[in-house]
């Protein structure tokens, strides 16, 4: 598969975000995040809900103001959307009233890729993802794992030099999540692209990432940033490997004493 | 298909009902005549060609209001979901003029641009404005923004959003809004014919009704009904092809 993106790392410095509702009081979901990804690497976040996760990659994605701090990729700082940086978004946002191939070609075209190119690299995509014979269905006649391997298509589809991953495989069963855990290594392997992975599975984070960042309750912080690097084994056992168990069970630790540092009524 | 015919079935009664009562005597002919007579006055309107003399200059007003308000509507609607200051230039004109009855606006209206089309055209106009706009606005600003996020990060630059994002995604609540100004469109129409108008539809209905000649008529309400029913339906077919993604 020719792929024309150029691999890139991000560095995000000293990064803070309040959230400000029209009404009720400001939340702070980002307190002084520090984070360097190296360009290619594989970057998964861990983290109790509602710490932050979404908001750190939607302002990767530039969806969110840079408020306080800095997010920088290899292109320069970081103040607004582009194509360079690929989202992935936990529920999905396919467009509703386009088919699946048209969702995947939207991005295909915005690369100024048409015709018959367009369609054999869509086309991919899908079989890809497995959703081959869905091409003409709308997104409302899927289920949310096909919703979300839709997604995943249109994505990968249009080639940006980072992947930003909301809970990609949240809603698919083990079987098909395996698959595309699989079907991600190997393209990510391919293409060196940058990654950053938004999981609530320890043991698909060290399974697929070279590095975990595990964060903390709101406001989120980066709490500690650990290496796994199980990835390049390219070995389907590795998950019964006892050092595969023990890395699982240490990461798993921290973030439950996040979780219960969540639960925990907030006092003084 | 056969389920549409039967759907039409409490017409058919209707009409029934309509022959019947005045056949019995229950309600006075010079009331209401009876449904067939009504039919055979029809008959003579659509073969002396009375009746497409009217409905032509009719429909065309119509057409050309509602065509105007909704070039402008969409504009206004689209500027206020989108600018700050255009909505706080626009939201009180809007606020405003929603409770008013557009036909208070006839008199007004012929005193600004006299007796012709161009007055009609404009009362139309502003009568369906304000469906429109609120539609739009309503449409626009319901859009859920990670959709316009996720268009971006494909690549859309902020001019695509609104043609490839907002516009489909708002597709509904500017269809309803279009409905509504539709039945407005053809509300006004009839009004200002009868106020002061020399052909249209309305105007044969108040000039028929002030010669006596009642069957004549009930044709003429009976045929703005029936286009009015054949608008809404082609309108609401078109609003099926175009939200056939809404399962
Ligand atoms: N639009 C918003 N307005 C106000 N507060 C918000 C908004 N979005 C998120 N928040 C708050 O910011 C915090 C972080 O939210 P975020 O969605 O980033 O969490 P998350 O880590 O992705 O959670 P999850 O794992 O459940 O998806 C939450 O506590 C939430 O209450
Ligand atoms: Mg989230």
């Amino acid at each position: 598969m020719t792929d024309k993106s150029v691999p890139t790392g991000i560095v995000i410095t000293g990064l803070s975000h309040d959230y400000t509702p029209r009404a009720g009081t400001r939340v702070r979901a980002l307190e002084d995040v520090s984070l360097t990804v190296a360009t290619g690497s594989f970057h998964a976040l861990l983290g109790p809900s509602g710490c932050g996760k979404s908001t750190l990659l939607y302002c990767i994605g530039g969806f969110l103001p840079v408020q306080i701090g800095s997010i920088r990729t290899d292109r320069g700082l970081v103040t607004a959307p582009g194509p360079d940086r690929g989202v992935v978004f936990q529920n999905f946002a396919l467009f509703p009233w386009k088919t699946v191939l048209q969702n995947i070609l939207y991005g295909i075209g915005k690369r100024g890729i048409r015709g018959a190119e367009a369609r054999d690299r869509a086309q991919r995509f899908i079989d890809l993802v497995h959703l081959t014979g869905f091409e003409a269905s709308f997104p409302g006649q899927l289920s949310g794992g096909m919703q979300q391997r839709a997604a995943l298509a249109r994505t990968l589809a249009a080639e940006p030099d980072i992947l930003l991953m909301d809970e990609p495989f949240g809603a698919l069963d083990a079987q098909t999540r395996r698959i595309m855990q699989e079907e991600l290594l190997g393209i990510w392997r391919q293409t060196g692209k940058t990654v950053v992975f938004v999981t609530h599975d320890v043991a698909e984070a060290v399974y697929l990432a070279d590095e975990i960042s595990v964060m903390s309750a709101r406001p989120g912080r980066i709490r500690r940033t650990l290496s796994a690097g199980f990835n390049r084994a390219a070995d389907p056992a590795v998950f019964k490997r006892p050092d595969f168990a023990e890395q699982v069970e240490l990461i798993w630790q921290m973030v439950r004493a996040e979780v219960d540092d969540a639960r925990r009524p907030v006092s003084a | 298909m056969k389920q549409g015919a039967i759907s039409y079935l409490p017409l058919l009664i209707l009409a029934a009902l309509w022959e019947l009562v005045t056949r019995l005597g229950l309600v006075s002919r010079a009331l209401l005549p009876p449904f067939s007579v009504v039919l055979v006055a029809l008959a003579h309107m659509l073969a002396d060609g009375s009746l497409l003399r009217n409905a032509v200059p009719s429909l065309l007003r119509g057409a050309a209001g509602l065509a105007l308000a909704i070039v402008v509507g969409f504009g206004l609607g689209a500027g206020m979901a989108l600018l700050p200051r255009f909505r706080a230039a626009f939201g009180p004109l809007v606020q405003a003029f929603y409770p008013l009855p557009k036909t208070a606006l006839v008199p007004l209206v012929m005193v600004w641009f006299g007796l012709g089309d161009t007055a009609k055209i404009v009362l139309i106009f502003l009568g369906c404005l304000l469906p429109v706009i609120l539609g739009t606005y309503n449409g626009i600003r319901g859009v859920d923004h990670v959709l316009v996020w996720s268009a971006r990060s494909l690549g859309a630059s902020r001019r695509d959003v609104l043609r490839e994002v907002l516009l489909p995604a708002a597709m509904p609540q500017i269809l309803i809004g279009l409905r509504t100004a539709t039945a407005f469109a053809f509300l006004l129409m009839v009004a200002s014919e009868l106020i002061i108008a020399n052909n249209g539809l309305g105007f044969l209905i108040g000039s028929l009704g002030d010669d006596g000649a009642y069957p004549a008529m009930f044709a003429a309400i009976l045929t703005i009904t029936a286009l009015g029913f054949l608008a809404d339906r082609g309108f609401a077919a078109l609003s099926a092809h175009l939200l056939r993604w809404r399962i």
